[in-house]
């Protein structure tokens, strides 16, 4: 077995210190080291978006990083959205607009979004497809997924 | 003591089609998702698969020893040792138009296609297990690999299976009437030879198991990313060798399914036996390069066809053969002819069709396993039967949506048997079609092309009508003569004495928000919130007997068992209700969370009170009155229902790039009466989506030497948010005169609908060329060499 190597990182504000191979998958360290199961693999060569995170503030696809790549670094993942027992706007707008079906690549699409919104915050329903043609889902043709992405920002933009 | 609000009928609103937001949303919103991958126990091991890099070849011989030294790598198992725990599966069939032949679950003497399970490990991570899968070396001794479907039917070509003596898996015909003596006095005869090449169903949940075997009991459990917990609970215990209530089959939040998850799978089999063999729990998460290789593929249809009119462009005769690659195993329980029987079972769609004949053959080639997805067999009929008619409407000079109305059938042709045999009940076939014309103010979008047109733009209009068989009950079986019970479901509903309801179904829901609509339906039966409502799904343990989530059934069967338990629920709590306030039942009247005698509010006794009154016994009860407040009900809807739509969609194609894009799309479908428009929108959205990838874009691709060239989602391309358009949808509520609720199931249709749509947009974009769309997906490569072809 290869050299175990230590990583420390933050994750939604906690501070984590693991022991994993240089090989060790970002996902895979989140998933299995940290027990940090929000977050999916869908694909593993970074298609489908389904890992999607946030790292140092940017969205990031945590299956073509390595955990020793994430040292020191501060993450952002699905269990962290919710703050105080509520929803965030996003998951709200996802639950009213149907923006979810089996919920697999939900979490990097939300995740997705979060960071699309950011850099977005009135985007044309044009824009929202683009900025979420990062994460595949299978489910829902997109059309609830757009539909909550527009109705999130406009909250967003509102409670700002 | 009383709440104004709890008197009379209207105080409980009936939450049955209402846009109730979904019940499952808030745990997977928050990363609090259930699926297979998600577990861990301890002691757990962890799986991979050896997979044959070659599509035809003896196994010689397999070496696993340096593997087995590998530090952290438990066991190995192969297809010889495998073969001493399990039976092979041997898809049955009580018809003499399947043969019959085992599927191993790991390679046994042979390999069949790329990708088939030839060894797995089981070791303590799954960086280790896929280390020690390389370690492994496998002799092959190279056959002549199989992958024309058409070559592999001559009688000099090699055999996939040699107990079968020929490729030839499935053969049957349906006919009806003298077709040959109608086409050769019809007024117009189109022909064409469709190809609808090969897909898949990308779950975005690849498939998964978790099984662990408790030495002390006997029991196995098996976590499986799986649409039938019952079906492969019930097959396990035959290939196993163990009894039934032994086996407990959980399938919690499934990443999707669209049928590619319904059908068992080697390496189901093969971790419940490396699990049993161990004594610890282990576990398979496959990537997406299994999954492209492994989970079965869908469609992949050669049909020749050809439409006789009359001179009024009405239909008198229709003439098919349909060829379909099904790959190198026939899959269980549904066996190999699911596909290419479906195909030609629908062909005739919802139009008058006097004379038939249509032939079906279902190939063996080196190929990975032709299985169930969205729509079955649909896809294609409809694609070829509506590709026929629009042919046929540009001969006559008639307007595609005019050949159409004056061939469905009639709402007086209802009941009206197909001639395949199929029954079709109240359908909406010419209101669907009127309505989406209007809804699209089609006339005004026919001048826009004309305008397009003339300004040198493609510009397309593409329409299809379909009509689904859905819900099926125990008359028919869900694929030809399989030996199961796909004609029934069952629900338990518990009132607890507290007054809350635990609802337990043997279907199991990946995506379609069943734990929603199934709740909205007890609601309204039993008269309680639905906030009082859990409903439980998908665990054998849990559950009555049932099979699982498959062909359009849950909400019919599903749907049908609930309102049966419900009722049964909610007249003994009448009873108990009447006994405690000394009033006749049929005086009583719901109100939330209560019951109480008509006009006098103050006489009411909350659910609560009734449900403590149920297990409190002799002294609450009406007297004999059994104790408890459950009920069982098993519901077969005998024959099933059926949905319908039409789909319209407007295309351009790209005269420099062949690039088509979908400028609107609209959907007027008919399921009956519905449980959650905004469930159902969903799914027809979701359904056109994976029409339109299947129409525009995906395509699983072979090279001559059974190599899959398609095994990354770089090159099995699904749509993204911006393939996709927005889409209107419009529906028509005609109650099925045949299910408990008037429900018809609607999980489908979007995919059986849209290739058809969008394939005859395209065609009526390069209308003006000459050419015709036979070949689908419809690529821009593939409209460039059209296109060369018509200039």
């Amino acid at each position: 077995m290869a050299d175990m190597m230590t990583v420390r990182l933050k994750v939604n504000g906690v501070a984590h210190e693991g022991r994993c191979e240089p090989r060790k998958l970002l996902v895979d360290f989140i998933r299995e080291d940290l027990g940090l199961t929000g977050t999916h693999v869908g694909c593993e060569h970074g298609i489908c978006g389904a890992c999607t995170i946030i790292v140092n503030g940017e969205s990031a696809r945590s299956c073509i990083m390595l955990a020793v790549q994430a040292d020191g670094a501060e993450l952002m993942t699905v269990e962290g959205l919710m703050q105080d027992g509520k929803l965030h706007p996003l998951q709200e707008a996802f639950r009213e607009h149907h923006g979810l079906q089996c919920g697999f690549c939900t979490p990097g699409m939300l995740m997705t979004a979060l960071d699309f919104l950011r850099t977005n915050p009135s985007p044309s329903d044009r824009e929202i497809r683009e900025g979420i043609s990062a994460v595949l889902c299978r489910c829902t043709g997109y059309q609830g997924i757009v539909n909550a992405v527009r109705a999130a920002a406009a909250t967003l933009r509102g409670g700002r | 003591m009383t709440d104004p609000r709890s008197v009379g009928p209207a105080a409980l609103p009936r939450l049955v089609g209402a846009r109730v937001a979904r019940r499952e949303d808030p745990r997977l919103l928050t990363g609090q998702g259930s699926y297979v991958d998600d577990h861990r126990p301890a002691r757990l091991l962890y799986a991979a698969f050896l997979r044959s890099p070659q599509a035809h070849a003896r196994i010689v011989a397999i070496d696993a020893s340096a593997a087995l030294a590998l530090p952290g790598v438990t066991a190995v198992l192969t297809g010889e040792e495998i073969a001493r725990a399990s039976k092979p599966v041997r898809a049955a069939s009580k018809t003499p138009a399947v043969k019959v032949t085992s599927f191993p679950p790991l390679a046994l003497g042979k390999v069949r296609h790329v990708g088939e399970a030839v060894a797995m490990i089981a070791a303590e991570s799954r960086y280790v297990a896929e280390d020690a899968v390389e370690r492994i070396v496998v002799e092959y001794e190279p056959l002549p690999p199989i992958t024309d479907m058409e070559r592999a039917l001559e009688a000099a070509s090699p055999l996939v299976h040699e107990e079968a003596g020929t490729n030839l898996l499935v053969a049957r015909e349906f006919a009806r009437g003298d077709v040959d003596a109608a086409l050769a006095s019809a007024a117009v005869v189109v022909r064409e030879r469709f190809r609808f090449h090969r897909h898949t169903a990308i779950c975005m949940e690849n498939r998964g198991c978790l099984a662990e075997y408790a030495t002390g009991s006997g029991t196995l459990t098996l976590r499986s990313s799986a649409q039938c917990p019952g079906i492969v609970r019930d097959v396990l215990t035959d290939l196993l060798d163990m009894p039934e209530h032994q086996i407990r089959v959980i399938a919690e939040d499934v990443g999707g399914g669209f049928g590619a998850k319904a059908s068992l799978y080697p390496e189901e089999i093969a971790t419940c036996v490396m699990a049993r063999r161990l004594g610890r729990p282990v576990k398979w998460i496959g990537d997406r390069r299994e999954d492209l290789l492994a989970t079965t593929h869908a469609w992949d249809e050669i049909i020749d066809a050809e439409l006789g009119l009359d001179r009024d462009g009405a239909i008198v005769g229709l003439r098919a053969q349909v060829t379909a690659d099904i790959g190198a195993y026939s899959i269980y329980p549904w066996t190999a002819a699911i596909e290419p029987v479906q195909t030609i079972s629908f062909l005739p769609g919802p139009y008058r069709v006097p004379t038939y004949r249509g032939r079906t053959r279902g190939v063996a080639t080196c190929k990975t396993p032709l299985g169930p997805y969205r729509g079955v067999g649909r896809p294609p009929a409809v694609f070829v039967i509506e590709g026929l008619m629009d042919r046929a409407a540009r001969r006559l000079g008639l307007d595609p949506t005019e050949i159409r109305l004056r061939n469905f059938i009639r709402d007086e042709d209802f009941p009206y048997k197909s001639p395949s045999g199929i029954v079709w009940d109240r359908a909406s076939f010419t209101a669907s079609l009127l309505r989406a014309r209007e809804a699209m103010d089609y006339d005004a979008v026919r001048a826009e092309q004309a305008r397009a047109r003339a300004a040198g733009r493609w510009l397309g209009i593409g329409v299809a009508s379909y009509v689904e068989l859905t819900g099926i009950g125990s008359a028919i079986p869900v694929a030809p003569g399989v030996p199961i019970a796909t004609g029934t479901e069952a629900a338990t509903i518990r009132v607890d004495p507290a007054g809350k309801v635990t609802a337990v179904f043997g279907v199991a829901s990946h995506g379609q928000g069943l734990e929603t609509t199934l709740a909205q339906i007890v609601a309204d039966e039993v008269g309680v919130p639905i906030e009082d409502i859990r409903v439980l799904h998908g665990d054998t343990a849990l559950s009555p007997y049932g099979t699982g989530t498959y062909a359009s059934r849950s909400l019919v069967l599903a749907g049908g068992a609930a309102i049966m338990a419900g009722r049964a629920v909610r007249e003994k709590m009448l009873t108990i209700a009447g006994h405690l306030l000394e009033a006749d039942p049929a005086d009583l009247v719901p109100a939330a969370g209560r019951l109480a005698v008509r006009g006098m509010p103050d006489r009411s006794v909350t659910v609560r009170e009734i449900a403590r009154a149920a297990y409190t016994g002799v002294k609450q009860l009406p007297k004999g009155l059994e104790p408890g407040l459950e009920a069982t009900r098993f519901y077969d809807p005998y024959y099933g229902t059926a949905s319908n739509a039409t789909h319209l969609a407007v295309v351009e194609v790209d005269r420099a790039t062949c690039h088509v894009s979908v400028l609107r799309y609209l959907v007027v479908e008919d399921c009956g009466r519905m449980v959650n428009p905004l469930i159902v929108d969903g799914q027809v959205h979701g359904g056109v989506a994976q029409g339109l990838g299947a129409a525009l874009l995906e395509e699983i691709v072979h090279d001559e030497h059974g190599q899959l060239l398609s095994g990354t989602l770089m090159d099995y391309v699904v749509p993204s948010a911006c393939e996709v358009p927005w889409m209107e949808v419009h529906h028509l509520e005609t109650p099925s005169p045949v299910t408990l609720g008037g429900f018809r199931g609607m999980g489908e249709g979007g995919t059986i609908g849209a290739p058809a749509a969008i394939a005859n947009a395209v065609a009526d974009a390069l209308a003006p060329l000459g050419v015709e769309v036979a070949e689908l997906p419809v690529t821009p490569e593939r409209i460039f060499r059209l296109v060369s072809r018509g200039r």
